[in-house]
């Protein structure tokens, strides 16, 4: 760097990411007229479908559910300085997890079985991480190259479980038998029924609470606690964090079982809140829309809430737009991810850069 | 088993290892000179799809071919951007690849075509024909790759630079020779064998594009770069290997081995990344990236 990037707080959290996200929205933009089609009312589509209506945003909750687990994973690794694009592999392991527990001990009550549920999907995420957060900190293996490799790993570990072990001996499918009852986190629309509150039925459940209380703990974690400190350390400087008595090899362990666990969130959400049983590809390639949202979200729980809601309007915004403008398919979801990562990541010096000189200039013109 | 079975799977096991090897030999270019690259997998699918509208639009294969090159030089260049002159993360950069190939493909496909998001398919010039021992012109211009890529790299100045870009970036640039260029160079030869790769899969082995038909590919190319430990040869070995094991999966299948059973298979499936993952561990031999492989190289300092 030429000259060092002086920003004010306000410009380098909020107006940098802003602008990305504006310029990744103005070439999808291009895209959609690219294919003939009007990127206006593409837009008021995808808002009247995702906001519009209580059936709506109930989705575009659940959605953003999704999206805070695998964005508080990639964001916990990444004050670590570690890149964990395993997010798939470990939700599809924490899928595993959630269904031996709750298919095996279907005796136990409710309020027993559903915390052993999402206990067994933190301990099967964190160990999928771990094996590569384990081989990065003592055996120098690159953490990228092991997490894609265990993220088809995974994929074919299930295929081969669901096909030839756990699926129903009746059932074609390949997916296990239904959860029990009572192993069902409840549908928000449940619960409100309850106590007497009437709302749109939609997928969203009770796991959102969970993950708004896991944002929580992360911001402490990261940000107010010894550990946290230790985390971030390595992250910026290894070699300092030696120096201060942190060992970093035992940091990028606890900072990729942690994201593993985080991970595991999603399968929480997509099994236990909604398919109530594991099938093949519940992940949906959300593991890598994670990248995209703690990019987005400067790896800060709240940037990871906020940019979770966008990319829940997004998914279910989406799939509206879809049926009213079937040549605009949800894949134009994945797309605007692509180019958010692109702008919020890898291009992100081109906004900085920009935004800095303006700083400077108006300081000069301010003498 | 007879002669016969084993040419088959020989056989097979060629073509399945071309596209690898080609995907493997474009990661080898872009590493060498610094440049991570894993959106392999992005710019395959892209010049697979590429490929095969230009092979129908234009009724002939090799305009499919040119076709397909440039849109995988195209992406490439945006790689290229992002992680030479902008100096991103190259990761980063990769993963945001393969997100927009695989959205892209899709919409545009199916606002073109309106066939889910296929192509229509090809026939007659619009595929390549058999010309030797029933393999298309392809596969014999990627086998030719390896020991051009050897010898260009091995024994030629311009390789010696390129190599020692992705070692050592500030000593060449101290010498007076654009560590910018020599980068952008290599991810331009990256994209021309990333299209080759993806125009045999759509025109060459199929006949047509299907969305996301690289299914990983790219990623299994990148297994065995490492595997080869970023040189020409050996990568010919890993691709043939992982190839080989391609085959013997779709002949094993539901077939029963004396003394082991049924071998299901994913245990086949699983290897390639198993393998790379022990590799990697360093459990039997090393596998040492370029040294300056991933780091954006910051000129004034």
């Amino acid at each position: 760097m030429s000259a060092p990037l002086d920003l004010p707080r306000w410009a380098d959290t909020v107006l940098v990411p802003a602008l990305s996200v504006v310029a990744a929205f103005l070439v999808a933009g291009l895209v959609v007229l690219g294919i003939g089609e009007n990127p206006l009312s593409a837009t008021r589509y995808l808002l009247q479908g995702s906001l519009g209506t209580g059936e709506g945003l109930g989705f575009t909750l659940f959605y953003m559910t999704d999206f805070i687990f695998v964005g508080l994973a990639v964001a916990v690794a990444y004050h670590a300085g570690l890149f964990n694009i395993g997010g798939e592999g470990q939700a599809t392991l924490a899928g595993l997890g959630v269904a031996l527990v709750v298919n095996n001990l279907t005796f136990l009550p409710g309020f027993l079985l559903i915390p052993l549920g999402i206990l067994g999907a933190a301990a099967f995420g964190a160990a999928w991480a771990a094996v590569p957060g384990y081989l990065q900190a003592k055996r120098g293996s690159h953490i990228v190259i092991t997490t894609i490799m265990f993220n088809w790993l995974a994929s074919v570990l299930i295929v081969y479980l669901l096909v030839n072990v756990l699926r129903e001996p009746q059932s074609m499918n390949p997916e296990t038998r239904a959860f029990p009852d009572q192993a069902r986190i409840p549908f928000v629309h449940e619960v409100l029924g309850a106590i007497g509150i009437e709302i749109p039925a939609s997928q969203l459940n009770l796991t959102l609470v969970l993950a708004l209380a896991a944002s929580y703990f992360v911001w402490l974690l990261i940000y107010r606690s010894r550990l946290g400190y230790a985390i971030r350390v390595v992250g910026s400087n290894p070699s300092a964090a030696v120096y201060a008595g942190i060992s970093p090899a035992r940091i990028t362990i606890i900072a990729m079982l942690l994201s593993g666990a985080l991970a595991g969130g999603l399968a929480v959400n997509e099994l236990m809140g909604y398919q109530h049983r594991l099938l093949l590809e519940f992940t949906s390639g959300y593991g890598f829309v994670g990248i995209a949202v703690a990019l987005m979200g400067r790896a800060h729980p709240v940037g990871i809430i906020l940019a979770s809601l966008l990319f829940g309007i997004l998914y279910q915004g989406g799939a509206e737009l879809a049926f009213e403008q079937p040549a605009i398919t949800r894949d134009m979801v994945v797309v605007i991810g692509g180019i958010i990562i692109l702008f919020a990541g890898a291009l992100d010096g081109l906004f900085r850069r920009a935004v800095a000189h303006l700083f400077a200039r108006q300081k000069l013109a301010r003498a | 088993m007879d002669l016969g079975i084993l040419v088959t799977i020989f056989d097979s096991a060629l073509r399945l290892s071309i596209p690898l090897l080609a995907a493997c030999l474009a990661g080898l270019w872009s590493e060498r000179s610094g440049v991570v690259d894993i959106g392999l997998e992005g710019k395959m699918l892209v010049a697979a799809f590429a490929g095969a509208a230009g092979a129908y639009a234009f009724g002939s294969a090799w305009a499919g071919l040119l076709a397909g090159i440039l849109a995988s030089i195209a992406i490439g260049l945006v790689h290229g951007f992002a992680s030479i002159s902008q100096r991103g993360n190259q990761i980063v950069s990769g993963v945001a690849i393969n997100m927009l190939a695989a959205g892209l493909t899709a919409i545009v496909g199916n606002a073109w075509y309106g066939q889910g998001g296929r192509t229509p398919p090809l026939e007659g010039d619009q595929r390549f024909g058999a010309v030797l021992f029933g393999h298309s012109a392809l596969v014999y211009v990627v086998l030719l790759a390896v020991p051009v890529t050897w010898f260009v790299l091995g024994r030629t100045r311009f390789g010696l630079r390129l190599r020692a870009v992705g070692e050592n970036p500030a000593a060449v640039d101290t010498a007076g020779i654009s560590v910018t260029g020599l980068r952008y160079t290599a991810v331009i030869i990256a994209g021309v064998l990333c299209g080759l790769a993806g125009v045999y899969l759509s025109v060459g082995q199929a006949a047509g594009f299907l969305p996301n038909m690289t299914a990983g590919r790219g990623f299994i190319a990148l297994a065995a770069l490492i595997f080869a430990k970023w040189r020409a040869w050996p990568a010919l070995g890993a691709c043939f290997l992982f190839g080989l094991l391609d085959a013997s999966a779709n002949q094993l299948q539901g077939l029963s081995l004396p003394g082991i059973g049924e071998v299901p298979v994913q245990a086949i499936q699983a290897l390639p990344y198993l393998m790379t993952v022990i590799l990697l561990a360093g459990v039997i031999g090393k596998a040492i990236p370029p040294r300056a492989a991933g780091v954006p190289y910051v000129k004034e300092r």
